[in-house]
């Protein structure tokens, strides 16, 4: 643990428990509205504004923070839209990102390992200012999905049930595409670019195999996302192994474990109540049909 | 003459060019329990959702308590219950937490639940049954059991129109008991219901009035048919299918 007393490393945790807490709590909403997979998208594009922030010489986070705000918007117009040719356009704006961002950053001074910083984190090189703009942001972030629950629990459950309550629909759904696209860039340092989805999506899927409510699952996602962060920045201090990369096996691996324990627990409880679990149903008789 | 609670004029919907409602006029008064029939595809659902501003009109009005929908703003006076739930994304939610968001309408964004909303919640899933099962994930019930939850939804929010889009669609027995009797206590609370329905079943007591949606048009608005004769009539109608699996169009058109 001696590792711990320098100050990079500090920030290296710091920013990292930050984003494996607020990560999995927007992550939730994402995976109740199949969008799993937005992460990655609004990180493709945010590469773009990495590149071009190296190309200005201006901060490349910020630069990506506005790029891939405006992505997640775009992301969220299309899909709005409800057309088959959402997925097409969903898929032009990836490789549009990605493209964009290495043909920029091949334009400016960067090195290639620049470039590597942003594709798979760079905990390392985190300094004392970006530590307080991911402390800031992804507590800005954590507060508005837990105080929004209720709200953004009901557009992700039932969009056109939230719209006929009268819940501002459109404006909850930007929210959760701005605060998409801000945990992406706030999360870009720790684990990268292309790694990002993963510490939304994974606790949330690790813990919905075991709870049994939205809210239970929210509060079980963020102590998985919390622990899997605290350890993979543990394992790759004393292993000399990519933080990002650690971070996210431990997650996976955190997965794997819940899924063998719950399924030979179920297995077990099945076995010690068998009668109970036949008759915990009523028998469904559909009437009508003669 | 009680005030108009839905007022529809002229209303008209197409899909991609494709007309769904052609020229649907329709008035319902506080108190009245309207149950829309018609055969699949015939636009009945069309027509509620285009109440609730679900889907947008290409023609005519609606006006909901007296106000154009577009400047409608007081949704809690108004409980929607869909066909079904959304699978979703696999998320598990409690039956509570998905009748909780009934509150909403009522609370707005911002407002933590109160008492207020906890106790209503309470009687909702209490109304239709399902109190002992509050806090079970909604994906292990029965579908009708899934049903009865998205009516305590509903409920939860105290409104005073229900709009039910085919609430008894391969629903249960046990289900529909609960629900007809759930509704009867909603109706003598003074409660308006416009309901989409394939076939009434127990609902049919508690029917004010029926409305038959054919090929886009109101073919019937008036007393509830009476099935025997309705058949028997020479353009006869199948409001109800003999089987669920049998294809629609071989005896809608």
């Amino acid at each position: 643990m001696g590792l711990f007393q320098y100050s990079y490393m500090q920030h290296a945790l710091i920013g990292a428990l930050v984003i494996g807490l607020a990560a999995p709590a927007l992550g939730i909403y994402l995976v109740q509205r199949r969008l799993a997979l937005i992460g990655d998208g609004v990180g493709h594009v945010a590469l773009t504004g990495v590149g071009a922030g190296l190309l200005l010489n201006r901060s490349p986070v910020l630069v990506a923070v506005l790029v891939a705000t405006a992505g997640a918007i775009a992301i969220e117009v299309v899909r709005a839209r409800g057309r088959t040719s959402g997925d097409l356009a969903l898929a032009l704006l990836f490789y549009g990102g990605i493209a964009g961002g290495v043909l920029l950053v091949g334009l400016s001074d960067a090195t290639s390992a620049n470039l590597n910083a942003y594709l798979f984190g760079s905990l390392i090189t985190t300094s004392r200012a970006d530590v307080i703009t991911i402390a800031v942001l992804g507590a800005a972030i954590l507060v508005t999905m837990i105080a929004l629950r209720p709200a953004l629990f009901a557009v992700s459950h039932d969009e056109e049930y939230a719209r006929v309550s009268g819940l501002p629909v459109r404006t909850l759904n930007l929210l959760i595409a701005v605060s998409t696209a801000v945990t992406v860039t706030i999360a870009m340092r720790a684990v990268g670019v292309l790694l990002i989805s993963a510490l939304m999506v994974v606790p949330v899927a690790t813990a919905q195999q075991i709870t049994r409510g939205f809210r239970s699952t929210m509060t079980a996602a963020m102590a998985l996302g919390l622990f899997a962060a605290g350890s993979g920045i543990w394992v790759a201090a004393t292993a000399d192994t990519a933080p990002g990369a650690s971070v996210v096996l431990v997650a996976i691996a955190s997965f794997l474990v819940v899924a063998v324990a719950g399924g030979v627990w179920r297995k077990l409880r099945q076995r010690s109540t068998p009668v109970a679990a036949s008759t915990a149903e009523p028998h469904e008789v559909v009437l009508g049909r003669s | 003459m009680s005030t108009p609670v839905i007022a529809v004029e002229h209303g008209v919907v197409g899909y991609d060019g494709r007309p769904v409602l052609r020229d649907v006029s329709l008035t319902v008064t506080a108190g009245e329990v309207v149950a829309i029939l018609g055969a699949n595809g015939s636009g009945k659902s069309t027509l509620i959702r285009a109440v609730l501003g679900l889907v947008p009109l290409s023609a005519g009005s609606v006006t909901l308590f007296d106000r154009p929908l577009r400047r409608f703003r007081q949704w809690a006076r108004i409980g929607y219950v869909p066909q079904r739930l959304g699978a979703g994304g696999g998320v598990p939610a409690t039956v509570r937490e998905v009748v909780a968001s009934g509150r909403l309408a009522r609370r707005g964004v911002l407002r933590p639940p109160g008492r207020a909303d906890r106790a209503a919640v309470d009687a909702a899933l209490l109304a239709v049954g399902l109190a002992d099962r509050a806090g079970d994930p909604v994906a292990t019930l029965s579908g009708g059991q899934q049903q009865r939850t998205l009516i305590a939804r509903a409920l939860a929010g105290q409104p005073e129109l229900l709009v039910l889009d085919e609430p008894t669609a391969g629903v249960d027995a046990a289900s529909q008991e609960a629900f007809a009797s759930a509704l009867r206590d909603f109706v003598a609370d003074g409660g308006t219901v416009l309901l989409v329905a394939h076939e009434l079943g127990p609902l049919r007591p508690v029917i004010s009035r029926a409305v038959v949606v054919h090929e886009g048009r109101i073919a019937h608005d008036g007393a509830v048919p009476d099935p025997a004769g309705h058949h028997a009539e020479p353009d006869h109608d199948h409001v109800h299918p003999h089987c669920y699996d049998e294809p629609a169009g071989l005896w809608s058109n």
